[in-house]
């Protein structure tokens, strides 16, 4: 099968991971800056997956860890929001200052 | 050039639902923009070859990960009620500049000669031939039980200790 040069998909992964920062920045609603983290993670698992076709395959098994950590973050992230909106009945990031100095 | 036209093609599908997640109002049409997003990026793994990762992209993102996202959206009835959850125009102007400033940085970096430590030794056709030899589970999960065991219990450990915390969080009265 011929390949995909690697520029084009390290550039994809580059270009996804800086929708994914400027979405970070713009949003004020918590659970789509989880959804902007997660297409940032998807980036970087893109990165490793064409690195991976030059490196090894250890990239791959990168890539797996990654989904698992990923998985971890989003169960605890989402629990930690539905304890927030149970104390404000809100989703927005500036009722997130209790635990800011 | 199918191969090259089909990530074109998927490339685009993927950055305009990435772009489009980031602009909707409504929390539950970002979730089904970034679902786009994971099936694009399952194909354009397919096309790089590692087609257990694109099966595991699909099961586990679209499909765990995105189902937990969503649940919490309509557990919270956050889809009806849209308050103004996109900041004003400076904070775009510098959401715009954020995302471009890290763009430039990423591009330097990937367009440059990079070093590659791990060496040019196993390439597309070393890969290809692995994963003739040890099927397309095996060339993941041989090196994931055999040099990553530690890593592999680590992350047992870690989705335990996320299971009980999110439980912890999530409880009312503890």
């Amino acid at each position: 099968m011929e390949s995909v040069p690697l520029q084009y998909t390290l550039g994809l992964s580059a270009l996804l991971f800086s929708i994914g920062v400027a979405g970070v920045i713009v949003r004020r609603n918590a659970i789509i800056l989880f959804m902007c983290i997660e297409l940032m993670l998807n980036a970087v698992n893109l990165a490793f997956v064409a690195l991976s076709a030059t490196a090894g395959v250890q990239g791959q098994v990168f890539v797996f860890f990654v989904i698992a950590v990923a998985a971890a973050e989003a169960a605890v992230g989402l629990a930690i929001i539905i304890a927030v909106f149970r104390h404000s009945e809100s989703v927005d990031v500036k009722n997130f200052s209790l635990l800011r100095w | 050039m199918v191969t090259q036209l089909l990530f074109f093609f998927f490339a685009a599908c993927a950055g305009g639902s990435a772009l489009a997640m980031v602009t909707r109002k409504n929390p539950v049409a970002s979730a089904m923009w970034l679902i786009g997003t994971f099936f694009s990026l399952a194909a354009i793994y397919t096309l790089l070859g590692a087609f257990f990762i694109g099966i595991i992209q699909i099961l586990v993102y679209a499909g765990a990960i995105m189902v937990l996202f969503l649940f919490v959206i309509m557990l919270l009835n956050l889809g009806n009620n849209l308050e103004a959850d996109i900041r004003g125009t400076g904070w775009k102007v510098m959401a715009g500049g954020g995302g471009l400033v890290m763009l430039a940085l990423l591009a330097r970096v990937f367009a440059g000669d990079v070093p590659m430590p791990l060496g040019q030794q196993a390439g597309a056709a070393v890969l290809a031939a692995q994963q003739a030899e040890r099927g397309t589970v095996g060339i993941i999960g041989i090196p994931l039980y055999q040099d990553f065991v530690v890593p592999l219990q680590a992350t047992a450990i870690l989705l335990l200790i996320a299971v009980v915390g999110a439980v912890m969080l999530a409880k009312r009265k503890v």
